[in-house]
């Protein structure tokens, strides 16, 4: 293991120590064998296929993969290469080591990524079946969720499990509770039954719950997932005969100050508990065709511009915690940025245009549920514009400068195409339908100005900013509005911050990041759970859970 | 449905004849188990008069009643050693208090797990048998599996007398696919992968029965500790039977020495081609032999640190090999064990908590007894003025389960690199050749009194029985 305590998410197949990915024609099969001492922390052993953030980490990279170095990929096959267990989930002894933050920090990604798996095959055309091959609980059966089918094998043995509650005094959050109701419809008073026994279901009862979606034999199991992954493989419009985009190894300087990517910079400032990403629009002429754009492949600024912003999302949330307030800046031409979203939305069909539009949905998705103060600065020389323009909407609060004395000089903002519809949120809102909780007036008076530039107070009437101080108030404004926010409960402003971001309507992924995460939060606080008898706590060690009987 | 006299059909001291909940289970039950015995059981052994002993009551005149019977109509039946109205649990998180009569529901699942993996094992082996009959090497050995075979079938009842008293529904589903899964079978295996592994040739099956019954003691006799009550009476009774099957095991692979040391005096050798030709069984080969059922057979104790064998200790569960002998504090908090593990390419050992080291304190503890049958064998050499010794390999050789899984380490515990490992490993294990060879020895053997060349006859016949007495009518 590394011992640089900072979690570095940048990983890529010839360094799996837990995963295999081979692809097979229009068939991926993704085989989890994870290396008992391979755990990114010290003193737990990942045994029985069970996994920590290293073994996610490595799985969200399979994933990007096959999205973007194998177009020809169209079904994934997600199996265990361990004879008889498939997954065990998340690994106990890790969970019971680990600091609150790093639980809901690993139950977050982890839940990213497999909400990844469904936006796949949503927008993709990438499928996913469960090669359910062995036991399969906890962790190991809501990545089994995530995947479009679960095939499991019926040797009257393998059970797929919830035991999160009944063995651990926790629930099972990646999605588990949510999944089994929102996607699979197994019936409430099944799913009680099946949350609450150890030992799973198996065989016919397995699928007569809906907990999975076809039995299959042993000796059959493998050519039946093939076959299946072959049908499933066939309602895909993924290319056939297109080269892929390698994923060439992130550039990253990290100095104590924070961390400098080509177009992304992160500016630390401990003293103050901010960060600052400053964000570049392409400084050089960008590809308008398919083929340019393939050739430009990982340089291609949107492409690489996602791949820089991820990283920085993921290396911010795990690695500065205290750092509670992001602020997001940009720099450059609004016109480039303009022009790089009108090529997207030209070639949208295109499939490197589609899964570059997807990184940036998930990459903004991720920015939505970061427990972090986001605020934007809207100041001189910035260029928040279409895919740009999503950073100060996604943002808590967005700072625009006024220049009442030299209203020619003023920042100005513009919106797109894809601020329409490209770029949804979890709940499926775009976040300008958010903002204005879907009200078509509203939403179609920005829509009009579509590649116009807006200056200040055309951005403050139609409702694009949230405050818009002049800039003989500009520094004290933000500086107060800065320790302010610094000085109030992080943990205050995390669940005040979730609430307000996702008004209104709710869908699965909100359902998971919202009610689901909360009580698990709840719960992993909670001394029934860490406490000294805790039951996460004691697990394993032989000794039992004590509880406080009382219901809260 | 017609009324059945279930003491007599089915001997028992549980009341059956007054417990509706386990007449109705056993009513579906037991002709799924009879009709498993038709198509699983001994091969082609029906009809056969077979000189069984058979338990009719748990008194010591009871439990040892020979007759000659026909195998399916053989009374299988369900005996718990009797109730010690004050027990109390001795050990874990629970100690001190009454043992548990009902199954408590904080601790249903692991029970469950616990009598589902044990039960399982019985019907296995019992299928793993099922072809021996076939090629037995005399009707006294043939009697003796068969003996070893109702009794497993036994205790396949014995399991499932829990689960049908104790676990409701799914107890009786559980009950049920006990029955379904085969040893063997890539599309329905036995629960454990040594229970799947073939019994091919008696020398397996003596092997088997001394080591890998002798696991099945272990088992039981931790199980016989369990502060759940049914489960330490059931076990504890089950431990009468295991005693021969072990027995049948150490005397067949002693009787099998022994004609082989009487085959190197008369053709005064140890050549193994000249002993092969001979048609008997060299001493190199049944060391590999032993080598093989000794290292799969640890396996069964699963890995060296459990988080299972941690909860079922605390929760009184499941104890250690004669708990109540021990003298400690039957807790265990804060106390460690030694376990091997491999560090820079040498074998060393590790303090780890003692709960999470139980399994491989049973493994320990059925190693040093396990060691005893292999000095008496060697007695026999000894006294045949021979100078070979057998010796059980040491606990890391081809290992599949736990820290030393896969490790290759040599029978005498050196960590070897994988090419010694493969210019030996022919030495080590059983080869396909040696499989071969005692393969070709099997013919079936069934004049009373008569005995096939490569196995010495019994000292002693079953039950102060002469030694060719018509132990099976083939009828």
């Amino acid at each position: 293991m590394s011992t640089d305590p900072r979690v570095d998410y940048r990983t890529e197949p010839s360094r799996y120590r837990h995963w295999k990915l081979a692809c097979d024609g229009p068939i991926a099969t993704l085989t989890m064998d994870i290396a008992e001492d391979g755990g990114i922390r010290d003193g737990y052993k990942l045994k029985l296929n069970s996994y920590d953030l290293g073994v996610d980490i490595e799985l969200s990279d399979a994933l990007q993969r096959i999205r973007f170095e194998h177009p020809e990929v169209r079904s994934v096959i997600v199996t265990s290469g361990k004879d008889r267990i498939f997954c065990s989930g998340a690994n106990i002894f890790m969970l019971g080591l680990s600091t609150h933050a790093w639980k809901v920090n690993f139950c977050k990604f982890t839940n990213e990524t497999r909400n990844g798996m469904e936006d796949a095959s949503r927008h993709s055309g990438l499928k996913f079946i469960a090669a359910v091959n062995g036991a399969c609980a906890g962790g190991g059966y809501e990545l089994a969720l995530a995947c479009d089918e679960i095939w499991l094998i019926d040797d009257r043995s393998s059970t797929v499990a919830l035991p999160e509650v009944p063995l651990l005094g926790v629930l099972p959050g990646t999605g588990g509770l949510t999944r089994v109701t929102d996607k699979r419809h197994v019936r409430h008073d099944l799913a009680d039954v099946f949350c609450t026994v150890t030992e799973g279901i198996r065989g016919q009862r397995a699928k007569d719950w809906r907990l999975v979606d076809e039995i299959v034999r042993p000796a059959e199991f493998a050519a039946a997932v093939r076959r299946r992954a072959e049908a499933l493989a066939a309602g895909s419009d993924r290319p056939a005969g297109a080269a892929g985009v390698a994923l060439t190894p992130l550039a990253r300087r990290d100095d104590d100050a924070g961390y400098r990517y080509e177009h992304v910079d992160v500016a630390i400032d401990r003293a103050a508990r901010t960060a600052t990403f400053t964000v570049r629009a392409p400084a050089a002429p960008q590809p308008a065709d398919v083929a340019g754009i393939e050739a430009a492949g990982a340089r291609w600024w949107p492409l690489a511009l996602a791949r820089e912003l991820d990283d920085a999302i993921l290396t911010m949330r795990t690695n500065e915690l205290a750092i509670g307030t992001w602020l997001f800046r940009t720099e450059g031409d609004i016109d480039a940025v303009l022009a790089v979203d009108a090529t997207l939305a030209r070639h949208a069909q295109h499939w490197l245009v589609r899964e570059t539009v997807g990184f940036l949905r998930r990459t903004l998705a991720r920015l939505d549920v970061s427990s972090r103060t986001l605020f934007a600065l809207v100041d001189r020389g910035s260029c928040f514009a279409g895919t740009l323009l999503e950073l100060a909407l996604a943002a808590d609060r967005t700072y625009m400068l006024r220049l009442p004395d030299a209203p020619a000089t003023e920042p100005t903002m513009a919106a797109s195409a894809l601020n329409f519809g490209a770029y949804p949120m979890v709940n499926g809102q775009t976040r300008l339908a958010r903002r204005f909780y879907d009200d078509a007036a509203q939403i179609a008076a920005v829509e009009r100005t579509q590649g116009t530039r807006l200056a200040t107070s055309e951005a403050d009437r139609l409702g694009l900013v949230t405050s818009a101080p002049d800039d003989l108030d500009w520094d004290d404004e933000i500086r107060l509005a800065l320790e302010e926010r610094s000085s109030m409960s992080p943990d205050a402003l995390t669940g005040m911050e979730a609430n307000l971001r996702f008004g209104g309507r709710e869908t699965m992924e909100t359902r998971i990041f919202g009610r689901l995460s909360a009580w698990q939060n709840w719960i992993f606080i909670r001394p029934n759970a860490v406490g000294d008898k805790g039951a996460l706590k004691v697990y394993g060690k032989g000794g039992k859970a004590q509880f406080d009987f009382q219901r809260v | 449905m017609a009324a059945i006299d279930y003491s007599e059909k089915i001997p028992n001291n549980v009341n059956l004849a007054s417990d509706r909940t386990l007449q109705r289970a056993l009513e579906h039950w037991q002709p799924n188990y009879l009709k498993w015995w038709s198509e699983m059981g001994p091969d082609g052994s029906t009809d056969f008069d077979v000189y069984l002993r058979t338990a009719v009551s748990v008194d010591p005149s009871g439990w040892a009643h020979f007759d000659h019977v026909k195998m399916p109509d053989y009374r299988w039946g369900i005996f718990l050693t009797p109730t010690d109205a004050d027990r109390a649990i001795h050990f874990g998180e629970h100690l001190g208090e009454p043992a548990w009569q009902d199954v408590p529901g904080e601790h249903r699942a692991n029970l469950r797990r616990i009598i589902v993996t044990q039960g399982d094992t019985e019907p296995a082996s019992v299928e793993q048998q099922r072809h021996l009959g076939l090629t037995c090497p005399s009707q006294y050995d043939l009697r003796n599996l068969f003996q070893v075979n109702v009794e497993e079938g036994r205790h396949l009842w014995a399991m499932v007398y829990l689960l049908h008293r104790y676990f409701g529904r799914d107890g009786r589903e559980e009950a049920e696919a006990l029955l379904e899964r085969r040893s063997g079978d890539a599309n329905n295996p036995r629960i454990l992968g040594a229970f799947n592994e073939k019994t091919p040739d008696w020398l397996s099956f003596f092997m088997f029965t001394y080591f890998t019954d002798r696991d099945g003691k272990f088992q039981l006799c931790a199980l016989a500790e369990s502060g759940f009550d049914p489960l330490a009476r059931t076990t504890k009774f089950m431990l009468t039977e295991e005693a021969h099957h072990m027995f049948v095991g150490e005397s067949g692979v002693s009787r099998i020495i022994q004609r082989t040391c009487d085959a190197m005096h008369e053709l005064a050798t140890d050549d193994v081609a000249k002993l092969r030709a001979a048609g008997v069984i060299d001493l190199p080969t049944i060391q590999r032999y032993l080598n093989f059922h000794f290292s799969v057979t640890i396996d069964l104790f699963g890995a060296d640190q459990s988080s299972n064998a941690a909860t079922f200790y605390s929760a009184g569960l499941k104890g250690r090999f004669e708990e109540g002998k021990r003298a400690d504090d039957h807790r265990l908090h804060g106390q460690t064990y030694k376990v091997l593990e491999i560090a820079d390419g040498r074998l060393g050992e590790r303090e780890v908590p003692m709960l999470n080291a139980l399994n491989e304190v049973l493994r320990d503890d059925y190693i040093k007894d396990s060691i005893g049958g292999v000095n008496r064998w060697n007695k026999v050499i000894e006294k045949a003025g021979i100078p070979f010794r057998l010796a059980v390999p040491h606990k890391a050789f081809n290992r599949k389960i736990g820290t030393l899984a896969n490790a290759r380490v040599s029978p005498d515990g050196r960590v070897v690199s994988e090419a010694e490992w493969n210019a030996h490993v022919r030495d080590w294990l059983p080869t396909a050749e040696d499989r071969a060879f005692v393969a070709s020895l099997m013919g079936r053997v069934v004049a009373p009194g008569k005995f096939a060349n490569w196995i010495a006859p019994p000292l002693a016949g079953i039950n102060k029985q002469p030694v060719d007495f018509a132990y099976v009518r083939f009828n």
